[in-house]
């Protein structure tokens, strides 16, 4: 097939993402919309409460359902304790309502996420080379990692699915705004561009988007459940999300992640611009904001272990780490002219 | 900044510590009990003496409340460099925001916002945050190298209580019991303590000692910068085809060095450039993008070596010992002819023209000093693929030399340059001159100067490229430090510290009670499984003994003995 074909094949496939996406925002507001709790939320949280109960002398581990069964309500009684056993007998019709919509909002999220996953191949086969040589491919890479990430968080941890419309709304604007703003014909990189450490570094710049990107959407639900329930207000939205603990727990985690790759991005960044330009680092604004970024996300790290400054301090300095990222991509691109002037934007 | 980083709060704490942590947060218990410099202050005033004072002010430096503080400070700090001009690496942006601002520019200039990461506050705060990490971090190794060696902590009194816990019952003896503990924990790799009823043992402690090892890799990367800018040295040159350039002082067109730089001695290679070339991208949307850049170059790594073919390009650039040479642009040099009123050849050659827009229109100057009977010169554009534009005059519409146009504006009169005071050769000051004529001209055109002045002929035009000359001892240090901090923050981020506690005890019956409580200093991850395998391991043990209490009762949950 031809550079056009691969092009028109990549175009069409990221256009089917984002209709996919669009009727799986529908779906997971469905799913909120109807029932208390899904059948995966509720025994996720039933499994992680039976798991912190002592276990009698039978062999270590049961099968996720005998655990349910365990005596949920002995020892530690968390958040989902009642709820997740107690499910009100007339809600049932609703809650099978729910689920179906969860899982349809979840297979359409897989569904989505290949197409996407095609339409990045097929821009890579129709430029001939790994497709993140300027912001439309960045973006729609990276909307391809935040979607990856989503499922493979989703499918560790089943009772963040709900996070679902709140990543798959940006994902939407971020490849609304590729198509529509950034796009650019697929082709050949410049010259600057030409080396393996495009891919290296590059990749790793995307994947830190993506993770830091849930990372911040999870830290922002953290914000809104920790603020509820420090009010005591419940809501549809405020049963379905689980703990405040646990969004907190699960942004850590995908921080703590994301931050050696992050630092890896620069490192690598670092040597190529040595190899490219003789000095490693030249002070240029992606360069500057991609340090404030990793600063940003040191002392979010280092907060979480300051007395006085876990919780939704903390949280904050995430959130404000996850600006500079996006300020880098956009605000810098747009904004700053510098050395990392490859985005495709008219007037570079 | 302190090593408290990365989510880890770990420390010497007891057996107490242990106890008295209770839930699922065990990671802001440990803090309290720190005994390191990072411990929070109690909230008392400072004796007077100055030995106080200065304790009191060390201590303050080295907390990770002013360590955050500094982090947030360098990354505020770091803003301004990114939104104003920088005379580091745009020096022509910043007299142009001089002009552009000429009453803001003098105060902001004060303020070192035109060099923010030379200036001495921004140094201020990164030079604080590292004396406040060296202060956190060295007292924190020596810690933990007495940790190292240390046995692990004594079991608590009650392992129930810990975040992860299994008991039962079992047949076997005690002493057997622990002894499989014992060693199915030292196949694991845990660090092991034992005694009459109970193991003790710990694993993870490359968790600390990464975290140690980024924090102290850190102050290595900062000397390799240090080392670096003291005794690095960086130029760059303008070389057109068919011209040569040595590395010497006196062949740069820009040249800055480290203090501690030796500039009388670089290394002695030169080359010559036989020719760059430059594609671009042919039709299609994106007609006119650049595809390659080479520069052919015979090299002399030394002067009596002899001359080796290289090619340079953007990613590929030439290496001679310690120094690199890379090429960072390109345009166009016309050749012209210009011959004074006297009818003497005064200039004849090519003319660097610097690139102005992606077409490559290219701003140049072309000065005839040593004219006779009067000086004059000429602003002039080279415009590569030229096009007379309606609205905006002369313009070039593509990269490539495809039809080549010099437009030129003549000044003459005196060119303020018998002085002594050096000018740039792409600027003409015309003060004392008058403009006397403009013409656009192709290639073979010969323009006859009125007044008499002499002539120009445009007769061709060459390629130039700009090099880069590079060299940083600093570099090595840096890669390897930031190598170690990265590997460092890996296992500080991904190890866990994790203990276990196995106790055996006998019963009334007969039979054997068995409790493990397992307690994860940072975040629990997988320590659940990890004890779940361990009791798996440990039933095994009891399996085969004849159980003195008949019936065996496998799935009795034990209540909690008194």
């Amino acid at each position: 097939m031809s550079t056009q074909t691969f092009a028109q094949l990549s175009n069409g496939f990221v256009y089917g993402a984002m209709g996919v996406l669009t009727l799986t925002m529908f779906a997971f507001a469905a799913e909120l919309a109807f029932g208390t709790r899904s059948r995966v939320g509720r025994t996720a949280a039933a499994a992680e409460s039976a798991h912190l109960v002592t276990v009698g002398a039978t062999a270590a581990r049961a099968a996720a359902a005998d655990m349910v069964e365990a005596d949920v309500t002995s020892e530690v009684d968390g958040p989902d304790g009642p709820e997740a056993t107690a499910a009100e007998p007339g809600d049932s019709a609703r809650q099978a309502r729910a689920d179906r919509y969860g899982g349809i909002a979840f297979s359409l999220t897989t569904l989505a996420t290949i197409l996407l996953f095609l339409g990045v191949v097929c821009r890579g086969l129709a430029a001939k080379r790994a497709p993140w040589g300027n912001m439309y491919e960045f973006s729609t890479t990276s909307a391809l990692v935040v979607l990856v990430v989503f499922i493979a968080v989703a499918r560790r941890r089943p009772a963040l699915r709900y996070l679902g419309t709140f990543v798959v709304v940006p994902v939407l604007l971020t490849l609304g705004l590729a198509v529509a703003v950034l796009y650019v014909p697929a082709g050949p990189l410049l010259p600057a561009l030409k080396s393996y450490w495009l891919v290296i570094h590059v990749a790793a710049a995307i994947v830190s988007g993506g993770v830091f990107t849930v990372g911040g959407v999870v830290t922002a639900l953290y914000l809104v459940q920790d603020r509820w329930e420090r009010k005591g207000v419940t809501n549809s939205l405020s049963r379905r999300l689980p703990p405040a603990e646990q969004l907190d727990q699960s942004a850590y985690r995908l921080f703590a992640f994301v931050f050696p790759l992050w630092t890896f991005a620069i490192v690598a960044g670092a040597i190529w611009a040595e190899n490219a330009w003789g000095t490693y680092w030249s002070w240029d604004p992606k360069e500057t904001w991609a340090l404030v970024t990793w600063v940003v996300f040191a002392g979010y790290l280092h907060a979480r272990a300051t007395a006085g400054w876990k919780g939704r301090k903390a949280a904050i300095v995430a959130l404000v780490g996850l600006s500079c990222f996006i300020f880098n991509y956009f605000g810098v691109n747009i904004w700053f002219t510098g050395l990392h002037a490859y985005g495709g934007l008219p007037n570079k | 900044m302190s090593a408290e980083a990365p989510g880890s709060v770990e420390s010497t704490e007891t057996v107490e510590g242990v106890e008295s942590t209770e839930g699922v947060d065990t990671e802001a218990a440990p803090l309290e009990a720190t005994t390191l410099s990072t411990q929070p202050l109690p909230p008392r005033l400072p004796g007077l003496g100055w030995r106080e004072l200065a304790r009191w002010f060390w201590r303050q430096l080295t907390s990770m409340r002013t360590a955050l503080f500094l982090l947030f400070l360098l990354a505020l700090g770091a803003v301004p460099g990114s939104v104003f001009p920088q005379r580091g690496s745009n020096p022509g942006d910043v007299v142009a925001y001089y002009q552009l601002h000429p009453s803001l520019a003098p105060f902001l200039d004060r303020l070192g916002m035109f060099d923010v990461f030379g200036s001495a506050w921004f140094a201020s705060v990164y030079l604080l945050l590292f004396v406040s990490l060296a202060g956190c971090v060295i007292p924190r190794s020596l810690v933990h190298a007495r940790a190292m060696r240390a046995r692990p902590p004594a079991a608590p009194r009650n392992l129930t209580r810990l975040p992860e816990h299994r008991t039962y019952l079992t047949a076997a003896a005690p002493d057997v019991v622990l002894t499989a503990a014992a060693a199915e924990l030292r196949t694991r790799r845990w660090r092991l303590a034992t005694d009459e009823s109970t193991v003790s043992a710990e694993k993870g402690y490359l968790r600390e000692t990464g975290n140690l090892v980024f924090h102290l890799a850190l102050i290595v990367l900062l000397l390799g910068v240090a080392l670096g800018s003291l005794l690095g040295t960086k130029g760059s040159v303008i070389v057109v085809d068919g011209q040569g350039f040595a590395n010497t002082l006196t062949r740069f067109n820009s040249f800055t060095a480290g203090r501690g730089a030796n500039t009388d001695d670089l290394p002695p290679f030169s080359f010559i450039m036989t020719k760059f070339s430059a594609t671009y991208e042919r039709g299609g949307p994106q007609n006119g993008a650049p595809r390659t850049f080479e520069a052919n170059l015979l090299v002399r790594d030394t002067p009596t070596s002899p001359q080796r073919p290289v090619t340079i390009e953007v990613n590929k650039p030439l290496t001679v010992g310690g120094t690199k040479v890379f090429l960072i642009g390109h345009g166009y040099a016309p050749v012209v002819t210009v011959k004074d009123g006297k009818g003497d050849v005064v200039l004849s050659g090519p003319v660097v023209f610097l690139p102005r827009d992606g077409n490559f229109l290219s701003q140049g100057v072309i000065k005839a000093p040593d004219a006779r009977p009067t000086q004059f010169g000429f602003r002039g554009l080279f415009l590569p693929t030229a096009f007379v534009d309606p609205v905006r005059g002369g313009i070039s519409t593509y990269p490539a030399a495809d039809s080549p146009g010099l437009l030129l504006t003549l000044f003459k009169g005196d060119l303020g340059e018998d002085k002594g005071v050096s000018q740039s050769v792409y600027t003409l000051d015309t003060t004392k001159m008058t403009q006397a004529g403009a013409k656009g001209m192709r290639i073979g055109d010969l323009w006859e100067l009125p007044n008499n002045l002499g002539s120009i002929s445009f007769d061709g035009y060459q390629e130039f490229a700009s090099f880069s000359v590079a060299h940083d001892p600093g570099k090595d240090p840096v890669f390897f430090a930031s190598m170690t901090a990265l590997t460092g923050l890996m296992l500080s981020l991904f190890v866990r510290r994790r203990r276990i506690w196995v106790r055996a005890t006998a019963q009334p019956d007969g039979r054997t009670l068995v409790s493990i409580g397992g307690l994860a200093k940072t975040e629990a991850g997988s320590l659940a499984g990890e004890v779940d395998g361990l009791l798996r391991e440990l039933l095994v043990v009891g399996a085969e003994q004849p159980d003195p209490r008949d019936p065996p009762d496998p799935s009795d949950p034990l209540e909690e003995p008194a």
